[in-house]
């Protein structure tokens, strides 16, 4: 496996009240995302692992496009991967983010 | 962000229960927003053996349980998400189950809920997966016999195959639609052990003839057949709950009295096929395409066809 983390600073805290959100299955090709208000308001981190080595680039573009798309300040997310290609992970994302501003 | 173009429920489009997740199953099944989780994702109890072998892990395991309300009555519900090393039993995933059953032992809800999504034991951890059936068929017997109704629902992918058919088959009631199978040696396990000219894994519509809820239901091995929606399943959990038999020695004797009699009765029968001819069914070849309403005036017309011999 491979474990990779990310810290990103926002400019804002993701709106909505929602304390935890989950989204998505480990299936082939499919991931879970799990988002927990659980940081300062301008602080976000991803951690990843993923059975998939060597994409540690690509993860870093998708999560860096997710965090200026949505400004996901005070999230913690984590990820378990299933080999999902990054339009999957970045809609995960995204959805996740849709859930929490419930 | 842009508006959804066209909102599912708006339209009174339902949700399919074969293609819903384990968490959207229970979502539709417990009235709306009585579902409280124990031991969820955000605990992270996970699989403490796939990564040796490298594999990914989920946080609930692959298997979600916790309480909730059924159009009131309080009840424990587990669910199994097929799509996570097909609904597989590991240690974790298995734990989970049981605790939820002996919880119930001690707090007597209403019923439990078991949604199967499973293709048996996960291989990667066998001896725990094993051992996690033997101690649900167990648990399950003790609940019964405490009067609390264990009701399994069946309409996912992966079916209630292996320990999940062994499970299954120690319910109060079971509810199955016809996308669900249920059994205990899946499909390629036939083949591969006995070869394709005894059965082949390929023929979907021999599999669903052998294995599928409308066979299941015709032969008495479950008790109702439920369109492949979420709320088709919420109400025949709910009927089912309240006619779940008693668990005692008369039942006990009656199933190993039905059981015989099937044996006796199908014993030679070379295809499912020539069993429904057997139980009057004028036109065998025509039950996999009836509507689950012709297909339970059928069952009316047959006589009983009820019973708890799985």
């Amino acid at each position: 496996m491979e474990k990779l983390s990310f810290r990103h600073t926002t400019s804002r805290a993701l709106p909505g009240a929602k304390a935890q959100a989950i989204t998505g299955v480990v299936a082939s090709g499919n991931l879970e995302v799990l988002l927990e208000r659980a940081l300062a308001p301008t602080e976000c981190t991803v951690e990843i692992e993923t059975p998939i080595r060597g994409y540690g680039e690509v993860w870093a573009a998708v999560v860096a496009d997710f965090v200026a798309r949505s400004q996901p300040g005070g999230l913690r997310i984590t990820i378990n991967d299933g080999g999902a290609r990054p339009d999957t992970v970045s809609l995960r994302l995204l959805q996740g983010a849709r859930l929490m501003e419930v | 962000m842009s508006e959804r173009i066209v909102d599912p429920a708006a339209k009174g489009w339902a949700t399919s229960w074969y293609e819903a997740s384990a968490r959207s199953r229970i979502d539709g099944l417990l009235d709306a927003g009585s579902f409280r989780e124990v031991i969820g994702p955000e605990q992270r109890q996970m699989s403490p053996h796939l990564p040796l072998f490298d594999l990914p892990r989920a946080f609930d395991d692959g298997m979600i349980v916790g309480s909730g309300r059924l159009e009131g009555k309080a009840v424990l519900v587990a669910a199994q998400e097929g799509r996570f090393m097909g609904g597989a039993f590991g240690e974790v995933h298995g734990a989970k189950l049981v605790g939820l059953l002996r919880a119930a032992l001690v707090l007597k809800p209403d019923a439990v809920l078991i949604l199967f999504d499973t293709g048996g034991v996960r291989l990667q951890e066998a001896n725990a997966g094993e051992t996690a059936i033997a101690e649900v068929m167990r648990a399950i017997t003790q609940l019964r016999a405490a009067g609390v109704p264990v009701i399994g629902l069946i309409g996912g992918r992966a079916g209630a195959y292996g320990g999940g058919g062994l499970i299954a088959a120690t319910c109060s009631r079971l509810v199955v639609s016809e996308g669900g199978r249920i059994s205990v040696s899946g499909p390629e396990v036939i083949e591969t052990n006995k070869g394709a000219e005894e059965f082949d894994s390929r023929d979907r519509a021999l599999v669903w003839r052998t294995m599928g809820g409308k066979h299941r239901r015709l032969i008495g091995g479950a008790d109702a057949v439920a369109d492949d929606t979420v709320q088709a399943f919420r109400q025949a959990a709910l009927d089912l709950i309240s006619r779940a038999p008693p668990f005692d020695l008369a039942t006990m004797e009656a199933e190993q009295k039905r059981l015989e009699e099937r044996l006796t009765r199908f014993g030679d029968c070379r295809d499912a096929t020539e069993i429904w001819g057997r139980l009057g069914v004028n036109d065998p070849d025509a039950v996999p395409a009836l509507t689950t309403a012709d297909f339970d005036a059928l069952l009316a017309s047959l006589g009983e066809t009820t019973h708890d011999a799985r």
